[in-house]
């Protein structure tokens, strides 16, 4: 028999921190398939951000830089433009990114900044314990919006990638989720397809991951799987809201 | 004779289930043996029913399994 | 290479062009513009990265991507700018990244003013962000030294993988004066094994301030501290004019020391034995030297353009064998040599306490 299925070499074998059934492991895998696939792991030097990835570093298996919390985008930009041929990319999860860091990644992403750039959209912030995100839902209750977010007290989430799209800058702006198998697949190609925009200099390139957190959702990993599918995907739209290449081919 | 075969790496699995939910056979479930995290690490219950399709192993975050197939699956 | 009139800010700014510099990642604040302007106007034509970053947030967080690359960085800016560099500069201290900040320091605290000042002295050599940590702190004292100890900065923020600061102030910043580079220069070339070049026949590397293990994280510090001690030991600089029979001793950096100097000839002229101690590193901080000129019936004036910072380096240095007198201006305004001079005779004369 085959060997179809294995751990990819742009992974270490460092066991990962993350809670039961978190998918920030399968959102790791799949970088390191497409890092692999596209042959690229000793040009990559990824930027690790804070929050439950901070460890991000530990986990993949090329040069990596550990950045101050939002900054991401920041340290990407100071390495991409002294190494153009280098392959960056970050990592971020949804408090980095769209509360402590919006600056950081509005302004790489309207300079085209020439980037790879995954970000897990969790609805939470898991690491320092459940606390209201500027991704939680509207009614969601969370450690520090304990009856459920309202727009009275906090205000309406922020959808990422609509936001971007605004912007001339970038060149491939994608949700996907991780709620099945088969959007995992997805999943997989858009994070591929965000680091070939990189390889062709087509500019800054965002893949959003829906990602759970079964530990802070207070459920078990298939129901907040299945959490994610009812609620975030309805709120979040799958989809590609940029792209370049799509342009050009047609 | 069974199509594939799902090898668990029983150190790094951390008994979420999310494999056993995402295998289309019912192939895997959560065992009795316990790692030394203290989880309850999955094994092939019905390992004849495999068909290598890879499913479990593209659901699990901590990359616990390796799947090996016959013959490269039918596009 | 003959003299050239140029600004202080042009000169570090020239200076660091041909250490090797190959980016500048910057945002606009006064008194500092003529180094991102000049970096703009120069920097991408002789082999460089110039970028104007959104923030100084962002520009510093560049600098520790660029410096963990592995190549030559720099920042700049001014005093309500820096503050919000400390974060990043704690980071870059603690991943024991290579770079060189300019201060071109302004009167504060809150957006305080534009006028020159030394207010940002205990920020700069106690640390200023969080964490137990030192940059290496270089106080030039005319145009010449702005370009001299930006040389200086590079080799040694690569020699000791560590941020180095170049505490200046308005008006050296915007002073002209003539200022002279060495023909040829040909940058120092480090080896960086450290440094994230893409893991190419080696193991990963990886740049990080993160350890959450308490027993390696203090094993960490103590190999940073004694680091400190070592650079303590080897990179002290000063400069001393006339200390030998003074009875009073002037210190002072920077402006600061410019105007001791004019009030020591003013006090030499009027009989008056004074002294010149000039600290050129701020941070190691040049005590034991200090210390040493320190013996009863002498005395110290610190000459500031802060609130009296400097001189709690001053009193460590002479541990109370020497007092230590304050001659001050707040706010912007620079001290005078006849100022200071005043102050120095009523010191001679026991007119103050």
């Amino acid at each position: 028999m085959k060997t179809v299925f294995q751990k990819p070499e742009a992974m270490t074998d460092v066991p990962m921190h993350y809670c039961p059934g978190c998918t920030h492991g399968i959102i790791h895998r799949l970088v390191a398939e497409a890092i692999d696939s596209l042959g690229i792991r000793e040009q990559t030097i990824g930027v690790a951000s804070v929050g439950c990835s901070v460890f991000a570093y530990d986990y993949f298996n090329c040069d990596m830089q550990q950045a101050a919390h939002g900054r991401a985008p920041a340290v990407a930009t100071g390495i991409k433009r002294v190494r153009p041929e280098a392959m960056v990319f970050t990592y971020q999860g949804d408090g980095d990114l769209a509360s402590i860091g919006m600056a950081e990644i509005v302004h790489a992403a309207a300079r085209g900044e020439n980037i790879t750039v995954v970000f897990v959209n969790n609805a939470i912030y898991g690491m320092t314990s459940g606390q209201m995100a500027p991704t939680s839902l509207l009614g969601q209750k969370t450690a520090t919006s304990p009856r459920g977010r309202t727009v009275e007290e906090m205000g309406y989430p922020i959808k990422m990638c609509e936001l971007l799209a605004t912007l001339d800058g970038p060149a491939y702006l994608s949700r996907v989720s991780t709620h099945d198998s088969r959007h995992v697949l997805q999943a997989g190609k858009a994070i591929k397809k965000a680091f070939e925009m990189q390889q062709q200099k087509k500019g800054f390139a965002m893949v959003e991951v829906l990602s759970t957190c079964s530990v802070n959702w207070g459920m078990t990993p298939a129901n907040a799987l299945k959490w994610m599918a009812e609620n975030m995907v309805p709120y979040y739209p799958l989809g590609v809201y940029r792209d370049v290449t799509a342009k050009e081919g047609n | 004779m069974p199509r594939g075969e799902v090898i668990v790496n029983k150190e790094l699995c951390k008994e979420c289930s999310l494999c056993v939910v995402a295998c289309p056979h019912g192939v895997l479930g959560i065992g009795k043996t316990i790692n030394s995290k203290g989880y309850h690490s999955v094994e092939a219950v019905a390992p004849e029913k495999c068909t290598g399709c890879t499913l479990c192993a593209v659901m699990c975050p901590d990359v616990v399994l390796t799947i090996k197939r016959k013959s490269p699956e039918r596009k | 290479m003959a003299k050239t009139l140029m600004k202080g800010n042009e000169a570090l700014s020239e200076a660091a062009i041909r250490a090797g510099l190959k980016a500048f990642y910057g945002y606009p604040i006064t008194p500092q513009n003529e180094v991102p302007a000049y970096m703009a106007e120069h920097l991408p034509l002789r082999g460089g990265v110039y970028l104007q970053a959104e923030s100084e947030v962002s520009a510093i967080n560049m600098v520790y991507g660029a410096a963990g690359a592995g190549v030559r960085v720099m920042t700049s800016s001014s005093s309500p700018g820096i503050s919000l560099k400390q974060e990043g500069i704690s980071y870059i201290a603690a991943a024991q990244l290579p770079c060189v900040i300019v201060n071109v320091v302004r009167n504060g605290p809150g957006l305080g003013g534009i006028q020159p000042a030394q207010g940002d002295y205990f920020q700069a050599v106690k640390g200023g962000g969080h964490g137990d940590y030192h940059m290496i702190v270089l106080a030039p004292g005319n145009v010449q030294e702005m370009a001299d100890l930006t040389t200086l900065g590079f080799d040694l923020a690569d020699k000791w993988r560590n941020p180095v600061m170049i505490l200046g102030d308005g008006i050296l910043g915007q002073m002209m004066e003539p200022v002279e580079f060495a023909e040829n220069q040909e940058p120092v070339n480090v080896e960086k094994p450290w440094a994230t070049t893409g893991a190419v026949d080696r193991e990963p590397n990886i740049v990080n301030s993160l350890d959450i293990i308490p027993e390696k994280a203090e094993k960490n510090m103590q190999a940073l501290l004694a680091k400190y001690e070592k650079i303590k030991e080897e990179e002290v600089r000063w400069q001393e004019d006339g200390t030998e029979d003074a009875d009073v001793i002037l210190v002072g950096y920077g402006t600061s020391a410019r105007v001791a100097r004019s009030a020591m000839e003013l006090a030499r002229k009027e009989g008056l034995k004074v002294g010149l101690f000039r600290p050129i590193t701020l941070w190691p901080f040049p005590e034991q030297r200090l210390r040493e000129l320190a013996k009863p019936g002498r005395k110290f004036l610190a000459v500031e353009m802060s609130a009296g910072q400097m001189i709690e380096d001053v009193r460590l240095a002479v541990n109370g064998v020497s007092p230590v007198y304050l001659s001050n201006r707040l706010g912007g305004m620079v001290p005078t040599p006849e100022d200071v001079l005043t102050k120095t005779r009523d010191i001679v004369q026991g007119r103050v306490n």
